[in-house]
Order: C-alpha cells, then sequence, then structure tokens
C-alpha cells in the first residue's frame, strides 16, 4: 500500500529543549490517523514540521513519496497538503467569501489578475458557496466578516477552506478546541465524512470523537512516540495508560 | 446534511458590513466630483485672476499621486515605507539628468524614468520585503538615505544645490512642459491612478494583499507566498511614485536631492493618514490639505509645521480613518 506521509526520524530542539524525538510515522493513503499525547507532547510542533512552517533539526517528511523536507509552506499546499490551525487562523478583517475565495485562487494557481472584480466573479461566489455548504454552512454567510462569526463557525470555516484545494493529506490540529458537546459532535460527523475519500491526520485532544473517528493513533510523550496502534491496541496499551489516559482520564 | 450553525444575530452582523460597503461607495462618488472638480479648477481660478492657486492644485496633485502611490502599500499592503520619496527623486533625476544631455524626448524620459524606478524597486524590494514592522520602516529609510547622499555627492548634476532642467519632455510637437496642458496631463494620471486603486482593490490580486496584511500564515497556508505579490505591488508603486516625480520635473523645471529625503517620505505618509488610509479620495484630499496648511500657516507663522503637526495629532485622535473616513463615515 502506498503511503500518503512518512516521517523519518525527526528531531527538532528549541534551545535545550528535545521537542520532537526521533519520530517515524507511516500513513497509507485514506487513513483517518490520529495523533494523540498529553500536553507539551509536541503533537502540533509535529505538525508545524509536516507543514514546513518549522524546519526539523535532522530527518524527513516524505507526502506521496516524495521529500518535501527542505520546502516551503507554500509549495506544500501545492503539492495537496493542507492544515487547519489549533488557533483560529483566518484573515479576520476580511469577509467569509472572500476568506474561501482566496483559497480557490490557490488552487486556481495564481491571484494575478490586477482588473477583474472578485466580489463581482459569479463562478467564484458560486464555488465559496459550495465550499460552505460542504461543512453545512449556509451561502448566506458569505458577506459576513470573519471577525462576526462565533468561534464554532470559524472552526468549521477553517475546516471548509482546507477542503477547498481538494488535498490529498490534511492535517488537522485540534478542530474541535473550545466547541460545544453539540458543535464537537457536528465536526465528528463532518470529518466521519472524509474518511476514505482523503488521508487525515488528526491532533485532538476529545478522546471520544478520536477513538471513534480514527483507524489508527500514534501516541505521543514527551516528543517521542510510545505507541502506534488501532483504536482497540491503544487503549489496552501499558504504557499509553501509564503514560497518558492514566493522568488525563 | 444539517445546518449546524444557529444564525445567532446574524442582521447586526450584517450592518456592519453594509456600513463599510456604502462607506466605500461614497468615496468612489467623492472621487468622481472631485476629478470634476479639479477640472473646472482652472477655468474657474483664471476667471478670478488667481493663477497662483492652480499651480497649488497642480502641485497638489502632483503630490496626491504620489501619496496614492503609498496608500497602494500602506492601505492594501500594510507596508509602511518611509523611504517613498527616493521614486520621487529617482523619476526626477532621470528625467532631469537627461535633460541635461540634451535628451528631451519625452519618450525615452518616461523609459528611463519607469524603467530605472522599477529597477530600483526591485533590487531594493528583494532585501526590504524579507524584514517585517520596523525592520521594514529602518530598511526602506536606510535605502531612500543611499540615494539622497549619492545625489548630494554627484556635483556634476548639481549636488546639494539640485538640477535645473533646461529641457521639459517633448512628446512629438506635444511640450509637457506647458502649464495649462500640464494641469490636464496631471489630471488624468492623477484620475488613473485614483480609479486603477478602486478597482485593483476589488481585484484578486488585491484580495491578496489585503490578505497577506491580515494574516500572512492563512495565505501561506492556502498555497500562496505573499512575498512575490507584495514585490509585485513594491514595484507597481515605486513607478507610479516616479511618474509623479517626472511630472513634478516638467511642472518646476528643478530637481532636488531633498525632493527624496526622509522627510519628504514623512510627508507622503502624513498625506495618507490625514486623507485617510486605504481610501481611493484619500491622498488628494491630504495633498490639498498638506498645501492649503502650508500656503496660509506659511504665509502667518514660519512655525506653520507646529500646526500642522497638531492638526495630524488631532486626525490620528478623532478621525481613525483621515478626512475621507469623516465624511463618508466608513470604518476600517
Amino acid at each position: 500500500m502506498s503511503l500518503a506521509l512518512e516521517v523519518r526520524d525527526l528531531n527538532k530542539f528549541f534551545g535545550g529543549l528535545h521537542a520532537t524525538r526521533n519520530v517515524s510515522m507511516a500513513v497509507p493513503k485514506g487513513e483517518l490517523h490520529a495523533v494523540i499525547g498529553p500536553n507539551g507532547a509536541g503533537k502540533t510542533t509535529l505538525i508545524s514540521q509536516l507543514f514546513g512552517e518549522l524546519r526539523p533539526n535532522s530527518g524527513q517528511v516524505l507526502v506521496d513519496g516524495r521529500d518535501v523536507t527542505h520546502r516551503p509552506v507554500h509549495e506544500r499546499a501545492g503539492l495537496g497538503m493542507a492544515r487547519s490551525f489549533q488557533i483560529t487562523t483566518l484573515v479576520r478583517d476580511l469577509s467569509v467569501g472572500e476568506n474561501v475565495i482566496l483559497a480557490l485562487l490557490a488552487r486556481r494557481g495564481h491571484a494575478g489578475r490586477f482588473w477583474r472584480r472578485v466580489d463581482r466573479n459569479a463562478e467564484l461566489q458560486d464555488a465559496a458557496g459550495l465550499a460552505l455548504a460542504r461543512i453545512g454552512m449556509d451561502p448566506s454567510h458569505l458577506p459576513r466578516r470573519v471577525s462576526d462569526l462565533s468561534h464554532g463557525e470559524q472552526r468549521l470555516l477553517e475546516l471548509a477552506i482546507a477542503l477547498v484545494g481538494e488535498p490529498s493529506l490534511i492535517l488537522l490540529d485540534e478542530p474541535m478546541a473550545g466547541l460545544g458537546s453539540e458543535e464537537s459532535r457536528a465536526m465528528t460527523r463532518l470529518l466521519a465524512q472524509l474518511k476514505g475519500k482523503t488521508t487525515v491526520l488528526l491532533v485532538e485532544h476529545d478522546m471520544e470523537a478520536v477513538f471513534e473517528l480514527a483507524d489508527r493513533l500514534t501516541v505521543l510523550v514527551r516528543g517521542e512516540v510510545v505507541a502506534v496502534g488501532t483504536p482497540d491496541q491503544i487503549r489496552n496499551d501499558e504504557r499509553v495508560r501509564e503514560a497518558y489516559l492514566g493522568e488525563d482520564a | 446534511m444539517p445546518n449546524t450553525i444557529p444564525a445567532r444575530a446574524r442582521p447586526a452582523m450584517l450592518t456592519s458590513r453594509a456600513v463599510q460597503a456604502r462607506a466605500a461607495d461614497r468615496d468612489l462618488v467623492a472621487a468622481f466630483v472631485l476629478l470634476a472638480l479639479l477640472a473646472a479648477t482652472p477655468l474657474v481660478l483664471s476667471a478670478f485672476g488667481q493663477e497662483f492657486w492652480t499651480d497649488v492644485v497642480l502641485r497638489a496633485m502632483i503630490l496626491a499621486i504620489a501619496a496614492a502611490s503609498l496608500n497602494f502599500l500602506i492601505g492594501l499592503g500594510g507596508l509602511v515605507s518611509l523611504g517613498h520619496a527616493a521614486f520621487l527623486g529617482i523619476g526626477g533625476y532621470a528625467t532631469g539628468i537627461l535633460a541635461d544631455f540634451d535628451i528631451d524626448n519625452g519618450f525615452i524620459q518616461l523609459a528611463a524614468v519607469l524603467g530605472a524606478s522599477a529597477l530600483f524597486a526591485l533590487v531594493t524590494g528583494m532585501v526590504a520585503l524579507r524584514t517585517k514592522g520596523v525592520h521594514f520602516i529602518m530598511i526602506t529609510l536606510a535605502f531612500a538615505q543611499m540615494v539622497y547622499f549619492t545625489m548630494i555627492g554627484l556635483r556634476q548634476f548639481g549636488g546639494d544645490d539640485g538640477l535645473t532642467i533646461n529641457y521639459t519632455s517633448m512628446f512629438g510637437g506635444f511640450d509637457l512642459g506647458r502649464k495649462d496642458t500640464l494641469y490636464y496631463v496631471v489630471l488624468a494620471v492623477l484620475a488613473v491612478v485614483m480609479l486603477g486603486y478602486a478597482r485593483l482593490r476589488k481585484s484578486d490580486f488585491g484580495l491578496l494583499l489585503k490578505a497577506a496584511k491580515g494574516n500572512e500564515r492563512r495565505v501561506s497556508a492556502v498555497g500562496f507566498d505573499p512575498y512575490r505579490y507584495r514585490l509585485a505591488a513594491y514595484v507597481v508603486a515605486g513607478m507610479t511614485c516616479a511618474l509623479a516625480g517626472f511630472l513634478d520635473a516638467n511642472f518646476t523645471s528643478f530637481v532636488t536631492p531633498g525632493s527624496m529625503s526622509w522627510i519628504t517620505s514623512a510627508e507622503l505618509i502624513f498625506i495618507v493618514i490625514v486623507g485617510g488610509v486605504a481610501t481611493i479620495c484619500g491622498p488628494i484630499v491630504g495633498a490639498l490639505v498638506f498645501l492649503l496648511i502650508e500656503e496660509i500657516m506659511g504665509g502667518v507663522t514660519v512655525y506653520w509645521h507646529f500646526w500642522f503637526g497638531l492638526f495630524l495629532i488631532a486626525i490620528v485622535l478623532f478621525a481613525r480613518n483621515g478626512l475621507v473616513g469623516l465624511l463618508t463615515g466608513g470604518r476600517r
């Protein structure tokens, strides 16, 4: 089976802190792979290295068998990677539609048209409406300013934008952070629909959601992989219970 | 799939957006009104024998073209350059130096003005745009001061005293230096710059610049390299400002290193802020107010800069979107 993502011996130091320790992972195409671990385990640091926002001190990141370790973020996005952020990362003073259209333009490959008006482009507006519909948001939200959206709506919008480019590998950094229980369940349903269509790397603290969604899990403790396996295997792993579930649950 | 998001307080939210849209529309309407008024100005003023004020308005329009190019950088890109006047000087000196070698062909001069400014913008932008915030301000200032001191040192082109331009630009049989026609050429350029900005800020290029200003990480994450687009904007703005320098050289028949000192750069920022950042009319309104204060207060007291300073403080405190923002009721 071919791998959507392969990580080889990744290491990252912040001064004296060894934030990522010899991390290796192999995620086959179409898998929903969760990364869990206690706070400070280095989950976000890992995602940022996979997406290129942080450079590892050593090791390799391969996407679809291609070495992207030294590629900048925007090139990785062009290769079919997308990510959502733990802390919502949208352009707050632009509208919902403009945020989505930005991603649509990226899929087209350029934003070099000085003259054509984006707001009068029916094709882009329709595509933006469809992107919202995919996450169950009504197209009437398009003209709203992002800063006027609720937290839950912003989390959904991030997911919608990540999906715009039809990514082959999507990195989700705690998509349920700060969501109410009803919103979390809605997000879980949306992520369940992604299963099999695209490869997902999911970092999440909501254990109920993680064990429901994940095909396999990697458990990270202090920057190190302590276990890899199916939800059942992880639930029954002594080391994991000790290191993680024991203290958290 | 169920609509998972309750539409909480949606009407009120839409209104804030609508207010902004209306302000933008008023800004565009105001631009047409202003341009029409400017077109009538020389006729009205000469009927009253006030040709002096026509020259003041002409100067304001040239300054407004330069300020508009900076407004494009600040307003859309969030790029506060403190060295933008360098392009005014490059435009002026490219014209003056060619005239000094008896080349008064306007097409050649214009090509030199645009070519030199594009090259300077490309080279300095490639360095400056790698930095952010205060560092960007300092690097643009440093590049401009380099050009400033270079021109002071070049004695053969007048050095500190400036360079007198003996031949104005000739486009075939058309002499750009003629005052009556120059006014309308400048007005036409200003109109193109103002309406071009109005259009550009709604284009996908404008959207990308605004997004990169608001959240660079988001822009990279969807797959764009903000640097490339900022560099393109920086070159366009530099060339536009150099065009103002070219027009100014034809207006005053004179170019000095002072035109590219950091003080001139700061004045351009004043004009943009007083007029209203990211507005269409801001640069021309700011330039008119700036020159009127200079002319009127300058006649009363040599300390007019003091009063201008107070005025600027009042604008920043009470009208965050400048004079145009006050008139259109918009918010940033």
